[in-house]
């Protein structure tokens, strides 16, 4: 056990007109994620510290923050990748609402605006319908996104604009318009051939960095540019 | 003041059945989904290994197989009417999540990919390399944007309320502004899923806190079978996450400190893949034995035989996982495992519709469903096999969703009790008007402790009631609870303070139950009662909430077509 510091941007809407840093000390392990942490100061030292969190192992997207500068899930980032001086915030870009917890609105209205969900009209068949095995690579990965927000939050181009699409929300996009069973592609690549769409991307790659998943979000971008020149 | 709000219909719970359940009913009437983390949120996405259905795709298997299986798995506690609907019902419903766009991995033929899953006689877990749950939650919840279904997220429901023995509506916080909200309706589902966080070492998401089994049983609703809680075999070790049974469906192995392939010796057959409750008793029979890893409460699962290349396909995750929280690459060395806290196959009683029934009679509550883990149908019986939770979800969503029309078509949405919210109102001002007291985790820690060591899976008479005490205890020092956080914003303590109520009320159904049953039955192994007793306790346990002990009635099983037997792997 190592004696941990931890710094947290500290904002309670009902007592702060604005953010303040506070000082924490936990002892941890160095296998210890950071969100055992963060429970550990909830549980036994300051229970008025706010954060999400759900399944502890990266798979539910509730609890990305921003840890000593980079957008990380506070469940999947150990005491030892980030060292003994830890200093947490909330993610930027999105409205604060208390401590760690952020408005993520704009984030979800950015997803429900590429028609997130998958349209095939035609009558289905008795079974599945078959899928090559290198088509359902093509989106794989893709389909692994957690809605963690970490991407977005770290894009220049949504900071300088959020009504930009966004990483996100335009890999959600790639998943269905790469689909080889969807049939809306027209419809949305319509809806994101503007100049809020992949358009606005300037690769640079900020969000394959923040991606908890290791999604290549950045390449799904430029292969929707691509799709786009086609039309 | 509170607000009121009206709808047809409330779902609690946005996983994969609550979600299921709202796609039914969107165009045919008003549907409100309380959900306490946004829907993608919801511990259904943590599933990983796959969703259970006999089609076939790898080699001849059949529904008569699946529900074979399914109630050898259950110990013959499961009911047969039920599985039959499940395994019949199980072949449609994944191809109608294929169809709505679920990403699974295909076979070179462009089929829906299956593997192996433990208790199951053929390849039928249909899949999505390791994270089958994750991609259909997404794509339910996808389809329910796209069905327009009302989402109120991060709310909070801390009561059902019924009139005359009739559903009327559920009382909400809204965690984002602290406010109380009323919601008047006809029909209400419970969707809450499960309560492994009763445990000190769990897979659960820190949400599965149990919320429906409380609502249920502190509204006068019997819980089920409420001692039959899985602990799944291979838990990483020390942090207690799921590793996927695909693992061993992919060929892994288990050994202990002596490098022996254990499962040999307790399931010659299926080895590795015998169902959950006998591989987590072996491994806790290999430590008690002193074969656990150096020393210590763990065992190893091998899998790097299988090759990089395939465990990098099949099981990325994991391979994640692995070298994240303890630094093994699995596609060298092997995976420490522990047994952890992972599924109640108990919960609220419900019909083949997904009716939510009062009494050992079968008699409905009107307008109440459940359906998912909160739910006890009983289609998993005494020990639920993998990849069949899923299916359940999904198949008992969607019938539960049609049932609820056809219950719309002729209810009236009974009158709201008055001050509907006043008992909500006292609890939180409570809470949050105490300046000293003890801290929610000394409670909730003592309860997750004694929970595990004295009515994990082995269990007896003393210490079952040891942990009943204790709960009991517990529960009775709920009142000297103080608060840190005493705003109304996101107040996640108080939402933790409400969640651990519901655990000490429903861990308590949990430890009561499990002393009831006097006999070793799937899950439920007593070493004071080491055999299954079929002339007694070949029933389900119903219990009741009163003001001093709850009551116990017994239901009896349906049994259509397999006689119980011998339970052999």
């Amino acid at each position: 056990m190592q004696k941990i510091r931890f710094r947290i941007k500290r904002f309670n809407p009902a007592k702060d007109r604005r953010p303040h840093f506070e000082d924490f000390t936990v002892e941890a392990e160095p296998e210890t994620p950071v969100l055992d942490c963060l429970h550990e100061i909830k549980w036994h030292q300051d229970g008025t510290l706010a954060f999400r969190r759900s399944c502890g192992h990266a798979i539910c997207g509730s609890c990305a923050m921003t840890i000593n500068g980079q957008n990380r899930l506070a469940c999947q980032t150990l005491v030892k990748n980030v060292g003994k001086n830890i200093i947490v915030e909330p993610l930027r870009s999105f409205p604060l609402e208390k401590d760690l917890i952020v408005n993520l609105d704009r984030f979800y209205e950015r997803f429900y605006s590429i028609m997130p969900y998958f349209v095939n009209n035609s009558p289905p068949p008795d079974t599945e319908r078959i899928q090559w095995p290198e088509d359902q690579e093509l989106i794989d990965e893709a389909a692994s996104c957690i809605l963690c927000a970490s991407c977005t939050s770290s894009c220049p181009s949504f900071w300088a604009d959020d009504d930009y699409i966004g990483p996100s929300a335009l890999l959600k996009a790639y998943r269905f318009i790469f689909d080889t069973r969807d049939q809306a592609q027209k419809e949305r690549l319509a809806l994101i051939n503007t100049s809020k769409g992949p358009w606005k991307c300037h690769t640079i790659f900020n969000c394959n960095e923040a991606c908890p998943k290791d999604i290549d979000i950045t390449n799904a971008i430029a292969r929707l540019k691509l799709k786009l020149n086609d039309l | 003041m509170a607000k009121l709000h009206t709808y047809d219909v409330l779902i609690i719970g946005a996983g994969l059945a609550g979600t299921r359940a709202a796609i039914e009913l969107a165009d045919t009437c008003s549907v409100a989904v309380l959900t306490k983390v946004f829907p993608t949120r919801s511990h259904s996405t943590t599933a990983q290994g796959g969703i259970a259905a006999a089609l076939g795709n790898m080699e001849p298997d059949s529904p008569e197989e699946h529900m074979f299986d399914t109630v050898k798995g259950s110990d013959y506690l499961g009911d047969q009417n039920q599985i039959e609907i499940l395994c019949n019902n199980a072949i449609p419903t994944v191809y109608e999540l294929e169809h709505i766009g679920v990403p699974f991995s295909r076979t070179p033929e462009g089929r829906i990919a299956q593997r192996p899953f433990g208790g199951h006689s053929h390849p039928r877990a249909c899949y999505a390399a390791d994270r089958t749950g994750h991609v259909i939650l997404h794509s339910l919840f996808e389809q329910s944007v796209r069905a327009k279904v009302n989402y109120y997220s991060e709310f909070f429901v801390t009561e059902l309320l019924l009139n005359g023995g009739t559903v009327c509506g559920a009382v909400a916080a809204d965690m984002k502004t602290g406010e109380l909200h009323i919601f008047h309706c006809t029909a209400i589902m419970i969707a809450t899923g499960g309560g492994g966080r009763i445990y000190r070492i769990t897979s659960n998401a820190h949400v599965g806190t149990g919320d429906g089994y409380a609502m249920a049983f502190n509204a006068g609703i019997p819980l089920q079978d409420m001692e039959f809680a899985q602990f799944h075999p291979t838990g990483l070790y020390p942090l207690g996450i799921l590793i996927t049974e695909g693992v061993r469906g992919e060929g892994g192995i288990l050994i202990n400190s002596e490098g022996e392939p254990f499962m040999e010796r307790y399931a010659p057959d299926m080895k590795d893949l015998a169902p959950r409750d006998i591989i987590s008793r072996a491994i806790y029979d290999e430590i008690a034995a002193g074969r656990g890893i150096n020393g210590k409460e763990y065992v190893y699962l091998r899998i790097h035989h299988i090759g990089r290349e395939a465990i990098l396909k099949k099981l990325p995750e994991i391979y994640k996982f692995c070298m994240t929280y303890v630094g093994v690459d699995c596609t060298k060395d092997p995976i420490p495992v522990m047994p952890t806290g992972h599924y109640m196959m108990g919960g609220v009683p419900t019909d083949t519709m997904g009716r939510v029934i009062a009494d050992e009679n079968n008699t409905p509550v009107p307008g109440l469903y459940a359906a998912g883990e909160a739910a006890c149908e009983s289609v998993h019986g005494a020990n639920r096999l993998g990849c069949n939770s899923l299916v359940d979800t999904v198949v008992f969503g969607r019938r539960t969703g049609k049932d609820m029309r056809e219950y719309l078509a002729e209810a009236q949405r009974p009158a709201l009790p008055a001050g509907p919210e006043k008992k909500t109102e006292a609890l939180i001002k409570k809470l949050l008007s105490k300046t000293d007291g003890i801290r929610i985790s000394e409670l909730r820690e003592k309860m997750q402790g004694t929970m595990m060591e004295n009515c994990g899976a082995y269990r007896e008479e003393k210490r079952m009631q040891k942990a009943y005490d204790e709960v009991r205890e517990l529960a009775a020092d709920y009142d000297k609870i103080a608060l840190d956080d005493k705003t109304q914003q996101f107040n996640t303590e108080l939402q933790e303070a409400l969640e651990l109520k519901n655990m000490l009320d429903f861990a308590a159904a949990v430890a009561y139950s499990a002393m009831q049953r006097k006999e070793s039955r799937g899950a439920h192994s007593r070493v004071d009662f080491t055999e299954r007793d079929d002339a007694n306790f070949l029933k389900h346990t119903l219990l009741f909430k009163t003001d001093k002990e709850p009551h116990t009635a017994w239901r009896d099983v349906v049994i259509t077509r397999y006689q119980p037997k011998e339970r052999k792997y």
